[in-house]
């Protein structure tokens, strides 16, 4: 038991290995036919690990038919794996048949795979549910043996990962006997992913084998020369130290936090490139087309660099590249072991990285990352429940399977650990709302999408029901993206919409590595051409950035606490965080610090929270609205990883009550219902639920469209009916259940009777590098308006209120008589306003005459 | 709240922020694209939007037959989301819109969405309508030849003109008026519409000289050129 047959040995003594220790665990698992969980740093093998038993089973006994089932979170992993598996597979000569199923699988194949499907079958979570969905499911899944789940850690805690439990859960009806192996990376909290592969929802059904140790990874921080910057996290001033690495090294991968850094990065790295290094772009708003490319190349040994963002996290190995850096913070401790571990795919040797931070507090959450790592302490998310769209999809999905009896579902449903806790109410409700909107006012019964025979099974009503499921299947919501074309050129990929919308003809901006102009909007796609002068924008996405996880925020509170722990700062920062102690204070280990001061003619308010961004966010939408009612009259707030800073017109003087517990309470409910952040959550769960659809069947793409807006129907449900379920899976994502709620709760209890308030008469220099931030958030509705009106008001400014041609504005604009020689004199030729977008839009024959 | 005056061929035209228009020398509220019953206009099809809009739509109309008390309401077409939308009218909304217009002159234009009359309700049913120097229909007619301007004026929806103004604190994109001399286009007025960017050439080329935008803003008109 546990020992590999013949063919086997042979096979890895031909090549002069040795089965690691962790496969063989896992060989011996699948002999008891047990679910097994594998966590093991990267290079170690697990791929072959989790396919071996399989392996091996049907080199004993030779079957058609599926055997086992693979799922990776990417399709190009899935096809990279098959391609890696059928080598040792033909050279030992085993009959097997391996194959894989992602989107991009042609129908013929698809039809072909459905009738006789092959033994070991590579696929994603988004065509497993596409295959669940058909009514042929019951046959083809019956003698499945094993699923294996690649990159679980990825999956799990995702949406996604909800889709994919429920698919679980159901394959567990239809091959009861299945057992079920996870790969993961090292992560801090294991059980959750046990439980999340398990069969009945519970960890101890799964077992854990954990591969420790690999050689310890080799980290070291690097600042840029000169001046370190204040604020910013685009990092760019340390380009040059890292052109100079990339030189020195074989293959670099430069990880960055967002695709703006990525576009700026590669740029800057381009323009230091004298010695005509091959250095590429990868992320995720590149074509596909383009993003092989840069992959293949990089297989191929022909890059020296790839300046990439998440979109590399995972995925293929290339054993070649021997270097790391990533620019700006890392965020998490395991999510930089992840990147990490992409240098240098072996687990003996180890793995080479330069962080290299983009301000100053991003010094010390690098330092504190890097004790993190030296002391092998990871962080990771706790499991949340399972989203109430996915399920809604889910439901759905099954019906258009098999007729299904609510009270059977609702079981199967919550074997999926992340429904364990789904009430029967919320599971009636969405399948309410599947059937027929499940609104209060009864008016869709007569296009319902289900329906109950008197057994009290549920069907779907027709063909066109299930067509329109698989148009739509799947939990990833993309804003809506305009693609970039080259003029008479092709495609360069999508940005967003909204940032289009922001651009007039002749605006540059950075996009795919190049400088690009816009030149107009031709139906879906934004047409531009090379070059451009001015200086560029950058596309930013909404929601890029990842927020600081808890664990690595309590440590950078703990370093600036503790000025024993300075000596692993460098000396700017050292210097940096004294200037503090004497112009205000550092702010304390456990109370929290709030300074006040006044600036550019409104009050300030800093509070040094450090609990993440997400939850400042939150915070600051209470803060704000809270400040409003004791008459301080907010203007915004701003929310970085560290600190919350909000503006008021009038000097919040008392600043305890902003922060006492009961915020949470009252507060919440009605002041997130109007925030951005609510609205967005809504626009995804609407759309993955089935409200909103993204595609439909026989609808062509029109070159114009009125989209639909999901705020409109947000706004018209929220006044209409606030207990609608859909409303309540946004609420519930967004704030109950969620870790940026529980995180304020407890910032607030900490701080409750210790707040120390600091009223300054100036910013203070632990507060710079968030008033240099971008990404403010403006107190919602007035200050829009308030934007609008100030917005309107220059424009009257910048063309002394005479923007349009003469003759029309004396007709369309009562009181104001302006004869044609006024206009042709504007008062201010000089000193143009600094918002010079305005003067573009005016005709040309302003000033000009 | 601040409605903007206009003139537009001699006629005092108020532009309401709620993105009605009113012309008070006739006591007329002009509205545009009502869409009404889109909701379940879409259930139909299998996506179950919220059967609340056209309520939505009808409480905010409501508002504004009390804020200008007009004599007649002129509807610019697509007032319903598709032919049938009329006779899917919930009891309680058709209730509704029949005591709206009681003692009020209904004139509905037909729009591409509502070719026919609605049935069961008050009020005349036309393809445009004439008054004065002005002419209403539900799509503008695309400019003569710029010699040839023809007297009068011309008001219309049917594009659901929206625009981004840019702002310190980056766009903010709201429905709008675009007016010139000759004509104006409403923003589409039903809870469920969204919007045409106006730089959009179905809207650009109908203002061959240029436009100018009027915001919706919660109490006033925010104005900027096209």
């Amino acid at each position: 038991m546990g020992t590999l047959p013949e063919p086997f040995v042979a096979w890895f003594a031909a090549r002069g290995w040795t089965p690691r220790p962790h496969q063989l665990a896992l060989l011996r698992a699948a002999e008891a036919g047990q679910s097994a969980l594998l966590v093991a740093p990267t290079g170690g093998g697990k791929t072959l690990a989790g396919f071996l038993p399989s392996l091996v089973d049907l080199a004993r006994s030779p079957r058609a038919g599926l055997h086992t089932l693979y799922i990776s979170p990417l399709k190009a992993l899935a096809v990279d794996i098959a391609r890696n598996l059928m080598a040792p597979v033909e050279e030992m000569g085993l009959p097997i048949r391996i194959e894989t199923r992602t989107g991009d699988t042609p129908q013929n194949r698809r039809a072909r795979q459905r009738a006789d499907p092959p033994n070991l079958l590579l696929t994603t979570p988004e065509s497993l549910a596409l295959l669940l969905a058909q009514p042929e499911a019951d046959e083809f899944f019956a003698g499945l043996g094993a699923v294996v789940v690649d990159e679980i850690h990825a999956l799990a805690g995702t949406k996604r990962g909800d889709q994919l439990a429920l698919c679980l859960a159901r394959l567990g009806r239809l091959a009861p006997g299945a057992r079920r192996v996870g790969l993961s990376a090292t992560v801090a909290h294991p059980e959750p992913l046990r439980a999340f592969l398990s069969p009945s929802g519970a960890p101890e059904a799964v077992r854990l084998v954990q591969v420790r140790g690999g050689a310890a990874p080799e980290l070291s921080i690097t600042l840029p020369e000169g001046r370190l910057p204040w604020g910013g996290h685009m990092g760019l001033a340390s380009m040059p130290e890292v052109y100079r690495r990339i030189r020195e090294a074989r293959v670099t991968i430069v990880f960055v936090n967002t695709r703006a850094q990525a576009e700026l990065c590669f740029q800057a790295l381009w323009r230091l490139n004298e010695d005509g290094l091959s250095i590429a772009l990868h992320h995720g708003s590149l074509t596909v087309e383009q993003r092989r490319k840069v992959e293949a190349a990089m297989a191929a040994g022909k890059l020296r660099a790839v300046v990439a963002t998440a979109s590399l996290d995972l995925g293929i190995d290339w054993g070649d590249v021997d270097q790391v850096i990533q620019v700006g913070a890392p965020k998490g401790v395991a999510r930089l072991l992840q990147r990490v571990g992409r240098a240098n795919h072996r687990m003996d040797e180890p793995s080479r990285a330069v962080l290299v931070p983009a301000n100053r507090f991003e010094v010390i959450e690098c330092t504190a990352a890097l004790e993190a790592v030296r002391h092998e302490e990871l962080d990771g998310d706790l499991p949340r429940p399972g989203g109430l769209d996915v399920l809604a999809q889910h439901i759905l999905a099954m019906a258009c399977h098999a007729p299904f009896h609510p009270d059977e579902l609702y079981d199967e449903v919550r074997r999926a650990a992340p429904y364990a806790e789904l009430s029967r109410r919320d599971f009636d409700d969405v399948l309410g709302f599947v059937e027929n909107g499940g609104y209060a006012l009864r008016v869709y019964e007569r296009f319902r999408k289900l329906f109950r025979d008197a057994e009290g099974m549920v069907h779907v009503r027709d063909q066109r029901v299930a067509r329109q499921l698989k148009m739509n299947l799947g939990t990833i919501v993309e804003t809506p993206l305009v693609k970039v074309r080259l003029r008479g050129g092709p495609v360069l990929g999508e940005v967003e919409e909204w940032f289009i919308s922001t651009l007039v003809a002749g605006d540059c901006f950075i996009f795919a590595g190049q400088t690009l102009r816009f030149e107009a909007l031709d139906g879906v796609s934004a047409v531009v051409s090379r070059g451009g002068e001015g200086e560029p924008r950058v596309p930013a996405y909404a929601g890029a950035r990842m927020p600081l996880s808890t664990w690595l925020a309590a440590r950078v509170r703990e370093i600036i606490h503790d000025p024993r722990k300075w000596r692993l700062l460098p000396a700017p920062v050292r210097d940096w965080l004294r200037l503090q102690q004497h112009r205000s204070m550092l702010p304390p280990k456990d109370g929290l610090l709030i300074e006040t001061f006044p600036r550019g003619g409104r009050w300030f308010l800093v509070a040094y929270c450090f609990e993440g961004r997400l939850a400042h966010q939150t915070l600051g939408m209470l803060v704000t609205k809270r400040m409003e009612r004791l008459g301080y009259g907010p203007l915004g707030y701003l929310a970085t990883d560290y600190i919350l800073a909000a503006w008021s017109a009038f000097e919040p003087t008392e600043v305890a009550p902003l922060f006492e517990e009961d915020i949470l309470g009252e507060d919440l409910e009605e002041w997130m219902a109007e925030s951005s952040m609510l609205r967005r959550t809504f626009r995804n769960i609407a759309t993955i639920a089935g409200l909103i659809e993204k595609n439909h069947p026989g609808q062509e793409k029109r070159p114009r469209q009125m989209t639909m807006n999901a705020d409109l129907i947000y706004d018209v449900l929220r006044k209409h009916e606030p207990d609608h379920i859909l409303l309540r899976a946004t609420r519930q994502e967004a704030a109950g259940g969620l870790t940026d709620v529980a995180r304020i709760g407890l910032l607030l209890a900490r701080a409750r009777g210790r707040i120390i308030h600091r009223s300054l008469d100036r910013v203070s220099p632990l507060a710079v590098p968030a008033l240099i931030e971008e990404g403010r958030e403006w107190v919602a509705g007035g200050a829009e308006e308030a934007l609008l009106a100030e917005a309107a008001a220059l424009v009257e400014e910048a063309t002394d209120g005479a923007d349009i041609f003469s003759e029309l504005l004396a007709d369309v604009t009562e009181g104001v008589r302006i004869r044609p020689r006024d206009v042709d004199k504007p008062r201010h030729r000089e000193g143009r306003p600094r918002h010079s977008r305005f003067i573009r839009n005016a005709p040309k024959s302003l000033g000009r005459a | 709240m601040n409605a903007a005056p206009i003139h537009l061929a001699g006629e005092r035209l108020m532009l309401d922020p709620a993105g009605v228009l009113h012309w008070p020398a006739r006591r007329t509220l002009v509205v545009a694209d009502l869409h009404l019953e889109k909701g379940s206009a879409f259930a139909a099809a299998g996506r179950f939007l919220p059967p609340y809009d056209t309520r939505e739509t009808l409480s905010r109309l409501a508002l504004l037959l009390r804020r200008w008390q007009p004599a007649r309401i002129i509807a610019l077409g697509d007032s319903f989301h598709d032919r049938h939308g009329a006779s899917r009218l919930p009891p309680a909304e058709l209730e509704t819109l029949t005591r709206m217009l009681a003692g009020v002159e209904m004139l509905w234009v037909l729009g591409n969405h509502d070719p026919e009359p609605p049935e069961g309700l008050p009020g005349q049913a036309a393809e445009e309508v004439r008054d004065g120097p002005l002419v209403f229909r539900h799509q503008a007619q695309p400019p003569a030849s710029r010699f040839a301007a023809p007297a009068g004026a011309e008001i219309s929806g049917h594009f659901h003109p929206k625009a981004t103004m840019p702002t310190r604190a980056g766009g903010v994109t709201r429905p709008c008026f675009v007016v010139d001399g000759r004509r104006a286009v409403l923003p589409a007025f039903g809870a469920y519409t969204g919007g045409l960017d106006a730089r959009d050439p179905a809207i650009a080329g109908l203002f061959p000289r240029g436009a100018r935008l009027f915001l919706l803003g919660r109490e006033r008109l925010y104005s900027m050129p096209a």
